[in-house]
């Protein structure tokens, strides 16, 4: 019996930075006000998240810490601008940047979200919905075909947290997602937050969609903290703010998602309200506890 | 609904909520769309706030983030690089109303955005001066001796204190001791991680952006010295060498 858990293991002998996957750890989102407590302490954690737009910079402080940073770590590369969802053609000039960035950094993870960011020329810095028809699987489907093609790798989509549906969809967004995964071959992101959140404010089962989603294709997972609004009705609207620890409802739906998918990387997001360090690594503490325990009870 | 109709809405508080949008519970759509509607808008006020922090200071919480409200309405992002969002936002500022009783408030938004720029500018070493010693005893070559500067270099040269105003804000002057339409130059640039923000007199900034524009050095240095008799090459030169701000010697073509 070691003490060490199996999943630490599991690339014996390769330097844990040079691996060619994200381990099934816990991980953070990369934020330049822990850069220096980074390199100066090396928690033991996973790997770091860096949102790519953050990093398309030509030089200075953040590409010195991440390259720092990234040869002590596996890294997941995670982009917020491409616009998958968008009606327009992919922005080819962000493509390239996507591809220097991932060539510069190797990155054993490069995921996006099901969403559309950009129109025409202006940049609306969200994620926004889209209705879930044919039109938009196949405008999806394609754009992930051309990213597959000019990065030469597969990327994972992520699901989104929405607070309004269209009377367009014709598709649960489980059917969706699983539709373009068969046709692209794209592995998935699960946000166990965006289910929770999503599943709330259209009055669904959030562990009926874990059930419905296609976990064997899921590479990876995100958790994040939440606000709470109230609809026209008074029902609860939950916002996904990325500035609040991890509810206990999320904590919940991960671990009935980990019962059913097995251990896979956690990222723990927060972008706004940052906290100390120490409590950003506590939350990924909590979520290795989670999948050590999901370990142990597959091997039992 | 198109993402037209989407994101025009988006970005235009009067038009009505689009069209096609459901609720499970059947409640008023519009409400769950301000969500997105709030989500855009602050998040680009918030990234205003990130660059402009001294600008915010400056006016208060509450006016920068009315007058960023008012920029990004009118002038949503362009780019995905979120970074460099607001390289027109002085020029709003200058132009705005309200902001009229503060005439210094455009050029400190100016000097954070070069702050900005510098931060993320792409890194080259500097030459030594060892380098330069030689290339200024070689009398030949000299006449067409031009210098490129580091890519995080920018001078802003001022009718307002913008550097002591700015150096006010960081803790390291007294805000009362400041006279703001003091004419200032600035000079903006990375050494090594950190960004520098310097004040150097107004034709020293003159000859750097005669350097900037291809240039010879001895003409920039001559045309300096006919805009002001006290220009001090030696001193300016020696300050670019301590910051490592003198990236390449090369002959330049610009004479004049």
């Amino acid at each position: 019996m070691t003490t060490t858990p199996c999943f630490m293991s599991t690339n014996a002998g390769v330097p844990v930075a040079r691996a060619s996957t994200l381990p099934a750890r816990g991980g953070l989102g990369l934020k330049p006000e822990h850069f220096r407590t980074i390199l100066e302490t090396l928690p033991d954690l996973g790997f770091f998240e860096i949102h790519a737009e953050n990093y398309m910079v030509d030089g200075g402080p953040f590409h010195h810490y991440l390259t720092q940073i990234r040869s002590h770590y596996p890294l997941s590369i995670h982009g917020v601008g491409l616009s998958i969802g968008g009606e327009g053609r992919l922005d080819e000039e962000h493509l390239d940047r996507l591809a220097a960035l991932i060539t510069r950094y190797e990155p054993q993870s490069f995921s996006e979200h099901l969403a559309w960011s950009s129109h025409g020329d202006t940049f609306l810095n969200d994620l926004l919905p889209a209705p879930y028809h044919a039109a938009t699987l196949h405008r999806v489907c394609d754009h992930i075909d051309r990213v597959h093609e000019r990065l030469g790798r597969r990327m994972l989509l992520e699901n989104p947290a929405t607070y309004v549906e269209f009377a367009a969809s014709t598709l649960a967004e489980t059917d969706f997602i699983g539709e373009v995964v068969k046709r692209t071959g794209c592995g998935l992101l699960l946000d166990v937050n965006n289910v929770y959140v999503s599943c709330t404010n259209h009055g669904r089962d959030a562990q009926n969609y874990i059930d419905a989603f296609p976990l064997a294709a899921t590479a990876q997972i995100h958790l994040a903290g939440f606000a709470e609004d109230v609809d026209a009705a008074g029902a609860p609207l939950l916002i996904d703010s990325h500035g609040a620890p991890i509810a206990r409802a999320v904590w919940d739906l991960y671990r009935y998602t980990l019962e059913r998918s097995g251990p896979l990387p956690t990222l723990i997001e927060r972008d706004n309200n940052i906290p100390p360090f120490p409590v950003l690594l506590a939350e990924a503490q909590q979520a290795e506890e989670l999948l050590q325990t999901c370990l142990s009870e597959a091997a039992a | 609904m198109s993402q037209f109709d989407f994101a025009s809405a988006l970005l235009d508080p009067d038009l009505p909520t689009p069209a096609g949008l459901t609720a499970w519970n059947g409640s008023d759509p519009a409400q769950r769309f301000r969500v997105y509607r709030n989500n855009v808008i602050v998040s680009l006020i918030d990234a205003l706030a990130d660059t402009f922090e001294v600008t915010q200071q400056l006016v208060g919480e509450d006016f920068f983030r009315a007058m960023a409200r008012l920029y990004a309405y009118a002038n949503p992002p362009q780019s995905r690089l979120m970074a460099f969002y607001g390289a027109s936002f002085p020029d709003f500022i200058e132009t705005f109303p309200p902001a009229a009783a503060l005439p210094y408030l455009a050029d400190v938004a100016r000097l954070e955005y070069l702050r900005v720029v510098a931060y993320h500018a792409a890194d080259l070493p500097g030459v030594g001066a060892d380098a330069v010693a030689i290339a200024l005893s070689d009398e030949t070559a000299l006449p067409t001796l031009g210098m490129t500067l580091h890519p995080s270099l920018a001078v802003l040269t001022s009718a307002s204190a913008v550097v002591s105003l700015w150096a006010a804000h960081q803790g390291v002057l007294e805000l009362s001791t400041v006279t703001p339409d003091m004419p200032e130059t600035a000079l903006i640039l990375r050494h090594g991680l950190d960004v520098e923000v310097m004040q150097i007199p107004t034709v020293a900034g003159t000859f750097i952006n005669a350097l900037q524009a291809g240039y010879s050095l001895g003409t920039a240095a001559a045309d300096a010295a006919l805009i002001d008799a006290e220009f001090d090459l030696v001193s300016i030169l020696g300050l670019l060498l301590q910051k490592s701000a003198i990236t390449a010697l090369h002959s330049s073509r610009r004479l004049s």
